[in-house]
C-alpha cells in the first residue's frame, strides 16, 4: 500500500520561497497569482495493513515540524 | 569541564568547536552520532554547525532523530547543559529542548559574514562573562537561520530574559531580531552566529571567546 503526505506551513507562517515564486510567475506575464505556497510531498511505500495512526505519529514524529508546518495523509 | 562534542556526517563545524572548549581550558571528547551514550562525567555537549543528513528533510531534523540526541534530551532534561551552535541550534529546536523553529532566511540567500549582536542577558552560564547590551561580532554562515515562534513563545523568551542574543541589523528576518536563545533552566543554548569562529586573533575577531571562557569558569565552580 501507498501512503502520501502532504506537508505545508501553516497558515500564517510567512513562507518566503512561495513569494520568491509568486513574484517569478509575476515576472513570466502571469497575471493576477495573488498568493503562493510551497510544501512537500512524501510518498511512503508501506507493509499492507499500515494504519493511519502509524503514519500520523511517523509525521508528528518526523515528517513534519509541527511547529510549523501541518500534514495531510492519502492512503492507498 | 569536560565537554562532548558530537559528530554527525555532514557537520563541519565540529573541529572547530572542540578547539574552542580545549582554549578555554575544557576537557574535549569527541563522540559520534551512532553512539547510544554520552561520555561518564561531562558538564556540557556541544551540536556543532555544518550540514547533517545534507539537510535532507528539514535541517537538524534527522540528526535530531539519531541514538545520539535521545541520550542528549535525556542529559538536558536531567539538567545538563547543552549549546547548539547553527545547525545545532536547528537540531535543538527539533528535539524540542528549544522552542521555536529555523526557517529560511527572508531573502532567500545563504548569508555568510561577520554581523554585530547584543548580549541581550547576562544571567547564564554562556553570556556571564559579557556585558548586558554589549554589542559583539560573531560570523553567521546558514541559509535556514529565520527564527520563528508562535506570539507566546516570544512572549515568554522575553518575559524570562531567554533571549541570548538578538541581530544588531537583522540579516535573515528572525522574529524580533533573535539569534539565540536560552531554554527555561538557562542551561540550554541555541545561536545562529558562530561563536567558536571567532576565538583566535587569526580567526580576525576573538568576540567569541568570553562565551567559552565564562562556560569553563562556571561550570567549574559548579
Amino acid at each position: 500500500m501507498k501512503a502520501r503526505v502532504h506537508v505545508m506551513l501553516k497558515t500564517g507562517v510567512l513562507d518566503p520561497q512561495g513569494e520568491a515564486v509568486r513574484h517569478a510567475l509575476g515576472a513570466l506575464g502571469f497575471e493576477g497569482v495573488e498568493g503562493v505556497r510551497q510544501g512537500k510531498v512524501i510518498e511512503l511505500d508501506l507493509a499492507e495493513g499500515t494504519s493511519k495512526g502509524t503514519v500520523e505519529q511517523m509525521c508528528e514524529k518526523l515528517l513534519a515540524n509541527t511547529v510549523i508546518e501541518r500534514f495531510d495523509i492519502e492512503i492507498g | 569541564m569536560h565537554a562532548a562534542v558530537i559528530t554527525f556526517p555532514g557537520s563541519n563545524c565540529d573541529r572547530d568547536l572542540a578547539v574552542a572548549f580545549e582554549n578555554a581550558g575544557a576537557k574535549v571528547t569527541r563522540v559520534w552520532h551512532k553512539d547510544t551514550s554520552l561520555p561518564d562525567g561531562i558538564d556540557i555537549v556541544g551540536i556543532p554547525g555544518g550540514f547533517s543528513f545534507g539537510d535532507y528533510l528539514r535541517c537538524g531534523a534527522i540528526a535530531a532523530n539519531s541514538p545520539i540526541c535521545q541520550s542528549v534530551v535525556d542529559f538536558a532534561n536531567k539538567g545538563g547543559y547543552a549549546v547548539g551552535i547553527c545547525n545545532g541550534f536547528q537540531v535543538l529546536t527539533e528535539t524540542g529542548l528549544l522552542p521555536g523553529a529555523l526557517m529560511r532566511n527572508a531573502g532567500l540567500k545563504f548569508i555568510c559574514k561577520s554581523v554585530g549582536l547584543s548580549v541581550e542577558t547576562t544571567d547564564s552560564p554562556y553570556t556571564a562573562g559579557y556585558a548586558q547590551g554589549q554589542e559583539i561580532t560573531v560570523p553567521v554562515a546558514h541559509h535556514d537561520g529565520n527564527y520563528t515562534a508562535d506570539a507566546d513563545v516570544i512572549a515568554r523568551l522575553n518575559g524570562d530574559a531567554r533571549v541570548a542574543f538578538r541581530y544588531a541589523d537583522n540579516p535573515n528576518g528572525s522574529d524580533e531580531a533573535i539569534a539565540g536563545i536560552l531554554s527555561a533552566n538557562k542551561r540550554v543554548l541555541g545561536m545562529m552566529p558562530h561563536p567558536e569562529r571567532c576565538v583566535d586573533e587569526a580567526h580576525g575577531g576573538t568576540d567569541g571567546t568570553a562565551l567559552f571562557r565564562s562556560l569553563v569558569d562556571q561550570l567549574v565552580t559548579a
